[in-house]
Parts: structure tokens; sequence; C-alpha cells
């Protein structure tokens, strides 16, 4: 089976200085939208932003997902989750729907709202690149080693044994590991998650088993409905048939008694 | 005398003003995008026209399938007079529904897309499909209202021998899509308030269309007798409205016991905002109108009739507002209002939609019975008419 590749964020490492952002821009071939990286937010021109909390510089970027949210409700199949682990797009299916956006538990996807012909824009792990063997952009572009790119099982033992390595630097949880059915973007940082605008209420579960149980059950409705409806027709037919000959019956006794 | 200029009335001029209104913003939807055109942004990308055209459109409709079911299949046959303007409703409905989605789309030059490319996993995927096959049950079960204007008898008669199969069709596909709207936010349990998600949301939706989409049949049956003064017997309505209340009121008794089984209790004991509207929702929705129709002598008045109908899909529109559009949360501070453009859009499918059903009643057998062709036997007359020359 081939390996699944992912990134993995330190944000311990991370120095602030935007080389991530700027080659995501490049590589991408992404207008410029902000002079400060740091103010700039995800957009359908921003693939990745740096952000600054307290002494602590995070990342955001698509997590592709293990089992991604926005591939399971894609009506017509434009998102996928391809066998390397990225999770890309194809613009010439895509409804425009935007259940992708709606259900997303990152609140990654974002769209191109003044266009009339419009496209749902996120990060795609630089899946041209990761296919011909090399790393994202961003990751080669990371002067610190913050951003690394790699095997996810790899990333995950490295993520581990820095953790277990300096407990006093890290908060212990690998966000990503598990996180609604765990993700092929790892992060690792010295404050708990919330406080860095990551989403620290979600399932373990991936999301898609949630309305697999509801899809679930259709086969089931279908037969079980069909078999129903028919004997309800041919018993209320047949009673109201019934009805019908005892009161022609009746009326012909009554009929026959006057004679 | 023959009015060429139609009269001038409030209602009329109320209605052009807001078609022009919808044709400006559909001038702005299709050259401006959806930015240009509504409030909808990344943190919130669905909004009115889901929440209503779509949700509601859908809900509203299912009168329907119920009226089909109550008298083509379970063979109550004192309903059939509700059958025609039902059904009629429920196929305005649904073409308004996919003509709605062209404006929410973003690509809807791709919507046929569904047909071709499939992704089975998603609830989306399968409601697109039930609404298209359920339209196409829907056309086929409105023709025989223009077949018998024109008088295409064998057209008829073959219809009438596919009718029956085609009507447990029609039942089967709505109990999916209607279940299927409210499955489309079972993936977002962290991005909703908690008093309206549940694992029960299809079971909610489909149980609140068949309560709402009955007091429908009340609502257009009230306009239209008005309209045309072509009544239909209010004892048959006036249960109508009582069987509505109650499958509404078990609606609730469900979601109650679900509370409690799920620890949010509390909830409908926090002040907020969205308790207050949850229980406007079930109030008007539900309570008030369950109060009212289950004593026989106001549901036997047609003005109370009609005011709880109109209680009951008021108190359903507002439900579905609140599923897609209040309770999603997706971040502090992060609140969405449909534009004007977005609300003139709406009311211009209202308008047309109200405007088609009159029409269509006006000019076609909808509301009389007698002449049904499901009770007539077109090869016996045939024969009869043949053995006459
Ligand atoms: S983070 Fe969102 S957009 Fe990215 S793969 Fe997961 S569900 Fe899809
Ligand atoms: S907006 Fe496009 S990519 Fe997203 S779910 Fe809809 S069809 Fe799929
Ligand atoms: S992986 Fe590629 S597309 Fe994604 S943030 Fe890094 S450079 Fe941008």
């Amino acid at each position: 089976m081939i390996k699944q590749k992912a990134i993995l964020f330190d944000a311990t490492l991370c120095a602030g200085c935007g080389e991530c952002y700027n080659a995501c821009k490049e590589a991408n071939h992404l207008p410029e939208t902000s002079d400060d990286f740091l103010k700039d937010h995800l957009s359908a021109n921003t693939y990745t932003v740096l952000e600054e909390y307290v002494d602590v510089y995070t990342r955001k970027l698509c997590m592709h997902c293990v089992d991604p949210t926005c591939v399971s409700v894609c009506p017509v199949g434009a998102m996928e989750k391809t066998e390397l682990g990225p999770v890309i797009y194809d613009g010439d299916k895509c409804l425009g729907c935007r259940y992708c956006m709606q259900a997303c538990p990152h609140h990654i996807p974002r769209y191109e709202w003044s266009k009339v012909n419009p496209k749902v824009k996120k990060c795609i792990m630089c899946y041209d690149r990761v296919k011909n063997g090399e790393q994202t952009a961003c990751a080669e572009a990371c002067p610190t080693g913050a951003t690394i790119f790699g095997d996810r099982d790899e990333l995950i033992k490295i993520a581990k044994e820095r953790l277990a390595s300096d407990p006093e630097t890290y908060y212990q949880h690998i966000y990503g590991l598990e996180e609604a059915g765990g993700t092929n973007v790892l992060i690792i940082s010295p404050v708990p998650f919330d406080q860095l605008g990551f989403a620290v209420n979600l399932p373990k579960e991936a999301l898609p088993t949630y309305t697999a149980k509801a899809l679930e059950k259709i086969p089931g409705v279908v037969a079980g409905g069909g078999v129903f409806l028919a004997a309800m027709y041919w018993l209320t037919k047949r009673k109201n048939q019934i009805a019908a000959e005892e009161k022609q019956n009746k009326i012909k006794s009554f009929s026959g008694e006057e004679k | 005398m023959k009015h060429i200029i139609p009269k001038i009335t409030f209602w009329r001029v109320v209605a052009v003003i807001i078609i022009v209104a919808g044709l400006y913003s559909t001038y702005l939807r299709f050259t401006g995008g959806l930015g240009a055109s509504t409030n909808l942004s990344d943190e919130f990308p669905w909004g009115l026209w889901i929440g209503f055209d779509i949700l509601v459109g859908v809900g509203l409709a299912a009168g329907g399938f119920t009226i089909c079911a109550i008298t083509h299949i379970f063979n109550i046959e004192k309903y059939k007079s509700l059958a025609r303007p039902a059904i009629l409703t429920a196929f305005l409905g649904y073409l308004l529904v996919i003509f709605g989605l062209m404006y929410d789309l973003g690509k809807p030059y791709n919507i046929w897309h569904a047909i071709i490319y499939w992704n089975p996993r998603s609830v989306m995927f399968e409601v697109a499909w039930c609404v298209m096959l359920y339209t196409t049950v829907l056309f086929l079960e409105f023709l025989p209202i223009p077949l018998e204007k024109f008088g295409m008898k064998k057209l008829l008669s073959f219809m009438k021998k596919i009718g029956i199969p085609i009507m447990i069709t029609g039942v089967i596909l709505s109990t999916l899509h209607q279940s299927s709207l409210g499955s489309l936010f079972l993936i977002v349990p962290q991005k909703m308030y908690p008093l309206w998600y549940s694992s029960l949301l299809p079971v909610y939706f489909f149980i609140s269309a068949v309560g709402a989409g009955l007091t429908m049949v009340i609502f257009e049956a009230y306009l239209s007798a008005r309209a045309f003064n072509k009544g239909i017997e209010a004892d048959l309505l006036s249960r109508i409205g009582l069987y509505s209340v109650i499958v509404l009121m078990l609606g609730l008794v469900i979601k109650l016991i679900d509370f409690a089984l799920t620890d949010k209790i509390h909830l409908l004991f926090t002040i907020n905002n969205y308790t207050l509207l949850f229980y406007l929702e079930i109030l008007v929705g539900t309570f008030v109108p369950f109060g009212l129709l289950i004593q026989k002598r106001i549901r036997e008045n047609r003005r109370w009739l009609y005011a709880s109908a109109i209680m009951v899909i008021s108190g359903f529109l507002l439900n579905r507002l609140n599923v897609s559009i209040t309770s999603i949360t997706p971040g502090a501070g992060i609140k969405y209002f449909p534009s004007i453009y977005e609300i003139s859009v709406t009311l211009m499918l209202v308008t047309l939609g109200m405007w088609a059903f009159k029409i269509i009643a006006k000019n076609f057998p909808v509301f009389s019975t007698e002449m049904h062709y499901e009770n007539r036997d077109y090869e016996l007359e045939q024969k009869v008419s043949e053995s006459k020359v």
C-alpha cells in the first residue's frame, strides 16, 4: 500500500517569518492579498496563513482529513481524497452547492464569491509536487523546520518523540492524530489548541459516519415501504370491495323480501 | 364584457412590485455572482435560499404525497377531492425548488452533473436524485388534469393503469428525501446549537413536513374557495386540520423525550435568544394550533381553521430557518441576515407559485371530482360510443 503523506507543524519551532505563506502564494499562483501576512486570513486567494497568539505562531491550512467530511458530502465527487493523502478539488465537476464549506469541521474551504463562475479554493497539499515525489512548497521554504513533510506514520513517530523528550515545552497532545477521524496535517504546540483557534470540540469518529448511519437506512425504507404500501393498497381496496358487495347484497335481499 | 387590461387591485400592485424587484435581484445574481447579491460568506455559506426556498419549499409540498397515500393507497375515498389540489401544489412547489436552486448553486449550469458523477455517500446526492425522480412522479400524477381537460382518453386509461405503482414510488421517494433534508445537518454536530441538533433530525423533518404539508391543503382550499367559489367540504378540511396537529404533537413529544434522554432539558430553562426562538417555534407551530383544533367547535369554524393552518405553516417556516440559519454558530460574532436581494428573490418565487396555482386551478379541472379519470371506465365509454355508431 502507498504510504500516506503528511505535514507536521511544530509551533515551538516557528519563527513567524512567513516563508510558508509566501511560498504557497508563489507555488499556487495566488495574487497578493495583504501587506502584512500576519493580518491576512484564509480566502479564495490565500490557502495558508500564519497567526500570532501570545508568544506563539501557528499555521492554518486544510487539514487533509483521513476520512474528509468535504469529500463525503460532495454530491458530485468534486472533492477527492487521493491515495497519497492530499484532498484535491475538481472545479469542472463542482455544482457550487457549498456543502463542503458548510460541513468542514476545520472551517477551511473558501469560495470565489464575486465570480460568476466560482470555484471552491483551499490548500491542496501541493498535489502536483507530491505526486512527483517532491515535498510541499511550504515545507520546502520553512527555514527552521517548523513545517516538515513526510510519511504520516513517520511524522506521528517524530511528534511523539518530541512530546516525550520535552514535556516541559510541549502541551501533551498531537492535534490531528484523532480529531474527527484524524488528519494528514499534524500540529504540536506549547499551549492547548483552543488557545490557537483550533476546533477542540470535535468527536473522535470521522464525521461522515454520522450521515452514514442515516444513509444506511435507505434500502430498508425502500424495500419495507414498498411492501407495506402495496399491501395496504391491496387490503384497503379489498375491504372497500367487500363493504360494497355487502351493501349490494343487503339491497338485493331487502328488495327480495319486498317481493 | 372581457377585461383586456386586468383590474388594478392592491394585491396585483404588490405582486408586480415583488416581481420587478425579484427580476432586478436576478440580474444582480447572474451578473455579479453570489457575492453581489447575497450576504453569504465563507463563514456562512448557506442562507435564506437554502433555508426557505429549498427546505421550506420541499417541506410544504409534502401535502402531495400525504394526501396521495391517504386516498389512493389507503383507499380512504372521501378525501379524494383534496388529492388534486395537493398534487398541484406539490408539483408547482418542486418546480419552484428547482428554480430556486438555480439561484443558490454557484454553478447552476452544472446541476445535471448529479446525474453523471455519483457520490452515494453524500446526503445531498440522495436528495438530488429523489427530487429529480419525485418531480417526474409529480408530473405524471399531475398529467391527468390537462389530459382530462383536452379529453385524451387513450392516454388517460393508460395513466389509470400505472397510477398505483407511481403513487407508491412517490410516497417512498418523499419519505426518503423529506427526512434526508434533515440528515443534511447530521454532519455538523459541532456547529449547531444543541436545541436543534439531534440524531433524530431526519425523523423530525419527516414528521413536521407531513403535519405542515397537510395544513397547506387547508390554506389553499381557503384561498381558492375565495378566488373561485369552489369550496371543498368544510368537514374534510377540519378533519385534516385535526390530523395535522396530532401528527405535529407526536413529533414534539418525541423531541421532548429525546431532550430528556440526551440531557438537554436544562437548555429549555436557559434564557437566551435561541431558547426564545425555539419556544416561538413550538408555540406557534404546534402548541397553540393543537390547543385550538383539538376542540370540535373551533376546528369547524372556517376562520379559526384557516388561522390555525397559517400558524402551523409559520411555525414550520421558523423551524426550518432555525435549523438552517439560527442554530448554525460557526464562530463568535458571526451573524447572517439575508440581503434585500435574497429576500426579494424568495418573495418572487412565492408570488410566482401562487399565481401559477391560481391560473391552473381556474382553467383546469382541479377542484371538481365528478369527472376524475380514476372514477371513469374509458374502455367502456369507448365501446359505448362505438356501438352507437
Ligand atoms: S480540513 Fe476540511 S477541507 Fe480539509 S480535508 Fe478536512 S474536511 Fe476537507
Ligand atoms: S461546492 Fe462543489 S466541491 Fe463543494 S460540495 Fe458542492 S459540488 Fe462539491
Ligand atoms: S501544502 Fe502547498 S497548497 Fe498547502 S499550504 Fe503548503 S504550499 Fe500551500
